[in-house]
């Protein structure tokens, strides 16, 4: 009887240490919605039981339902039939028939459409879990920001077109964004959109990569204005899966088997612009490819949880030299790697989540009050309060999403990776899970943006001081005593830092590029740390299980606070020489990454 | 066309956590060392009348026989789509065996309108697998037992496949009917999100009347009364109310019910002890493997 949610003691506590009350009542717009719902919470209190509660069944799904299939979904795949429809693999039409049943496809659409109007950081330890069931079916469970794109915004006419759908899991989506020669750089979108003379809209041309493209609902991104060829002439596109969709191709892929990944060829379908024309890509798929990227964040966390399970039960069974393998320092200390890495990324997942929560809650009452407000100038000092509180939220945001996205999926990379070399031979075989999780995990730092187009994204933030104020703020938190010395280290950290963006500052852009990913293990490492600190320095009262050998019966336990001090501990001090070294190779000025690339690498192989 | 379906569950200790402390010195269940859960062949039964409702349409109520603690899977059951509950409870129940459970579920079935009564196979608790079939018996309705499939419905009557030990066999009678449901006919679903969060704050009149109690110790007993019936009004507004009967609601026969309607006498209670005794190795190997397979067979472990 697993459940992926009670049986987390890390989510467990995360629920309890966040403070979800202001996120319900930012969600909620002070539960004004109860009066017309049924099931719109009343209160924090209530709020925070539909969470749990929700969440809990989630939990039950994942761990007794969708996780016993997901080997089965893994072998089978998925099928392109030869009248160009897709069929599922068994398992994972099973699994969305429940999730429907669970009422848990429309997770942070509003009330009005059916959906639950959770906030983000919800939606991220729901995504996780059912990640660590099937990090497959994330791919239509967790992109339920296609939807949100069209909440957003489309017009309200295609909002009620398609949303209930959405949120009664009678429908599901695919980003339609990428093409042969339009990858990483989406400007270069080919893909045609022409209007006939009724002004209706058509699209013409080849997607190729696209997740779950056999989905009902495809948002498309096609370029409007032939003339202009940036990403200024590109607009968003919603249709229908008719008969002049194809799908020509479904990918043969190293991992996630159970997503279908498909190239589709439009013929002419009918279609209907997203909001306005020209911010296609500049606006819409921008927000939505964030969404996104918090998403895959929590698939990684959900498949390096996975993974880490596995190797922690086979490395309290297994026996060698006389010993179960935990006893040799050598395994012990991956599996603590593993764990605390686990932890770092959920920590700065749901920090995220919790910031983008922040964001959409400011920006709507800002944009509501102005309009309610008009030409009125009372309360004006309010008015420039959310409006100032907006931006900054957009900015953390903005840096911290692909922090997250760029952590998480390079940590369950090496979580699985390290899973099976705890199992040794038999982890290198298809009779254990980690192997699945391992091929599952390599796809997270390269969709939705490569970790290299992540540190892109995230290094403006660091150099122009969105990550300092972050942190800036994180130290003002009040902290217990026991962690003067890892803040004194954090403090350092900080200083180096700020040695190292101002050295970047002075060596230009393309040194930045060069060296962003060094500066943002800096301050992805310093932001967590404080996190860390604060879950250790928690108000929470809560006892975990703490025993040898998998034992949990022994009644052996550890308060929370007091095991995220150690966490924190293992975390700060072990970062500390490591931001010291990578400030040191920031501050050399070294460029012959640049220079001496030719020599370096030789010429391209001819044979 | 739609159908009336009436799905009846119970609370069961979780007999599959049994632990040292599941048993008391005198033999009886320590309830309190075994979490109560819905019982499991119940949730398969609840899942058909749901599937039934999802293709044909119609109405679904559960009810359940037993303490104002079994309110919670008659929640649970509203959580997963059920549009009505029902709890009997009444100390006179206390005690009662099949024949006095079926009698008194009978009673109460003779209030509703219904096409389809469905139960699990049997309780985790007993293990008995009567009450169903007593119901039927007693309600004079026909009666599949053991269904794994349900095969088509047509307005009048019933297909279904059941499962007989060795075999299965299709059987189609008339409705009304009464179908006792296995674990292997389908995989409940989990509670719905949406109906979670509506009907959590749903509660039966034993359950507010608790909640009033232990919030309002000092009051007198008519003014608590009067809290009692005001919260349960505001429920009812909400539709948050659950039925609740007692035996005189569903008149029934006080002599049928609880013990003095239960011809079954516990004799003796043996507690029984299992403990790992001697292993037995067997060879990894064809003649080993048959070797075990033929005992198991003559052991009646597996057929």
């Amino acid at each position: 009887m697993a459940n992926f949610y009670k049986d987390n003691d890390d989510i467990q506590f995360l629920f309890r240490h966040i403070d979800l009350g202001e996120l319900a009542e930012v969600c909620e717009e002070k539960f004004k919605f109860s009066n017309e719902f049924d099931y719109a919470p009343a209160d924090t209190d209530e709020a925070m039981q539909n969470y749990d509660m929700v969440l809990d069944s989630l939990g039950q799904l994942s761990g007794e339902f969708i996780a016993e299939r997901a080997e089965d979904v893994d072998r089978e795949g998925n099928t392109l039939n030869e009248d160009g429809t897709v069929s599922y693999a068994k398992g994972t039409a099973e699994n969305l028939e429940k999730l429907a049943q669970a009422e848990v496809m429309g997770f942070t659409l509003p009330h009005r459409f059916g959906g639950l109007n959770f906030p983000n950081v919800i939606y991220s330890m729901a995504i996780e879990i059912v990640s660590r069931a099937d990090a497959a079916l994330m791919n239509i469970f967790g992109l339920q920001g296609i939807a949100e794109t069209i909440n957003a915004f489309a017009s309200e006419e295609i909002k009620q077109k398609y949303l209930h759908d959405f949120s009664a899991g009678k429908v599901t989506g695919a980003m339609v964004l990428t093409e042969p020669d339009a990858g990483s750089d989406l400007q270069a979108v080919k893909l045609r959109a022409f209007e006939n003379k009724d002004g209706k809209w058509f699209l013409h041309g080849v997607k190729r990569f696209i997740t779950n493209g056999c989905g009902e609902v495809l948002l498309v991104l096609a370029r409007s204005e032939p003339e202009i060829s940036d990403g200024r002439g590109l607009s968003l596109f919603v249709c229908d899966r008719g008969p002049t969709v194809h799908i020509r191709r479904l990918e043969d892929k190293l991992g996630i088997h159970g997503s279908p990944t498909c190239e589709i060829f439009f013929d002419n379908t009918p279609c209907e612009i997203i909001g306005d024309r020209q911010r296609g890509l500049i606006t819409y798929v921008m927000s939505l490819m964030n969404g996104a990227r918090v998403g895959i964040a929590a698939q990684s966390v959900g498949i390096a949880e996975a993974a880490f399970r596995v190797a922690r039960d086979y490395a309290a069974t297994r026996r060698q030299f006389a010993v179960a393998i935990e006893k040799l320092p050598a395994v012990r200390d991956m599996l603590i790697d593993m764990k605390v890495a686990i932890e770092a990324g959920r920590t700065l997942l749901y920090e995220t989540s919790r910031i983008v929560d922040l964001y959409v809650g400011c920006t709507r009452r800002f944009e509501e009050d102005s309009r309610l407000r008009g030409n009125d100038n009372r309360n004006k000092a309010e008015a420039k309060q959310l409006k100032n509180d907006s931006r900054k939220y957009k900015r953390y945001a903005g840096m911290l999403t692909p922090m997250s996205k760029y952590y998480c999926s390079e940590m369950c990379n090496r979580v699985a990776y390290d899973s099976i070399q705890v199992l040794g031979g038999s982890g290198y075989m298809r009779d254990y899970a980690c192997e699945r999780h391992a091929r599952d995990a390599r796809i997270t730092t390269i969709y939705e943006g490569t970790s290299q187009l992540q540190v892109v994204a995230a290094v403006r933030g660091v150099c122009n001081g969105t990550a300092e104020k972050i942190i800036e703020e994180l130290a003002g938190e009040q902290f217990g005593p026991e962690l003067k010395d890892l803040l004194e280290k954090l403090a350092e950290g900080t200083e180096e830092l700020k040695k190292a963006i101002a050295f970047i500052k002075e060596h230009g852009n393309e040194y930045m590029d060069l060296y962003g990913r060094a500066l943002v293990d800096i301050a992805i490492d310093l932001i967590t740390g404080y996190l860390f600190c604060g879950q250790a320095s928690t108000k929470i009262d809560m006892e975990v299980a703490a025993a040898e050998n998998g034992r949990t019966d022994n009644g052996e336990t550890i308060q929370m606070k007091q095991r995220k001090a150690m966490i924190a501990r293992r975390f700060v001090t072990k970062n500390a020489p490591k931001i010291t070294s990578l400030t040191e190779s920031i501050c050399t000025g070294d460029k012959s990454t640049l220079t001496d690339y030719a020599a370096l690498v030789g010429p391209v192989p001819t044979e | 066309m739609a159908y009336k379906c009436v799905v009846l569950i119970k609370q069961v200790p979780d007999t599959k956590r049994i632990t040292g402390e599941a048993m008391n010195e005198d033999g009886t269940v320590n309830r309190s060392a075994l979490p109560a859960i819905f019982n499991p062949e119940d949730l398969n039964a609840l899942e058909l009348a749901l599937q039934i409702k999802e293709k044909f349409g119609g109405h679904i109520t559960v009810i359940t026989m037993g303490l104002p603690a079994a309110s919670v899977v008659l929640r649970d059951s509203l959580f997963r789509g059920a549009d009505d509950a029902i709890l009997i409870t009444d100390r006179r129940c206390a005690a009662s065996d099949t024949l006095a459970t079926s009698y008194i579920l009978s009673c109460a079935l003779k209030k509703i309108d219904y096409d389809i009564v469905l139960c699990g196979r049997q309780a985790i608790d007993g293990d008995t697998a009567q009450v169903g079939p007593q119901l039927a018996e007693k309600l004079g309705v026909p009666q599949i037992t053991y269904v794994e499939e349900l095969i088509e419905l047509d307005g009048k009557s019933i297909t279904a496949r059941r499962n007989i030990g060795a075999g299965w066999q299709q059987v189609k009678t008339a409705l009304p009917v009464l179908l006792t449901v296995t674990g292997d006919a389908n995989e409940p679903r989990v509670a719905a999100a949406k109906k979670t969060m509506k009907y959590k704050n749903a509660r039966t009149p034993v359950e507010v009347e608790k909640e009033v109690r232990s919030q309002k110790t000092e009051d007198s007993e008519a003014k608590i009364n009067k809290l009692v019936e005001e919260k349960c009004g505001e429920l009812s507004d909400k539709g948050l109310l659950i039925k609740q009967w007692d035996l005189d609601f569903i008149g029934a026969d006080l002599n049928w019910c609880g013990r003095s309607g239960s011809p079954t006498k516990v004799h003796r209670i043996q507690s029984v002890v299992l403990a790992a005794k001697e292993s037995k190795d067997v060879p990894a190997n064809e003649n080993g493997i048959s070797g075990l397979i033929h005992e198991l067979i003559e052991d009646k472990i597996i057929a």
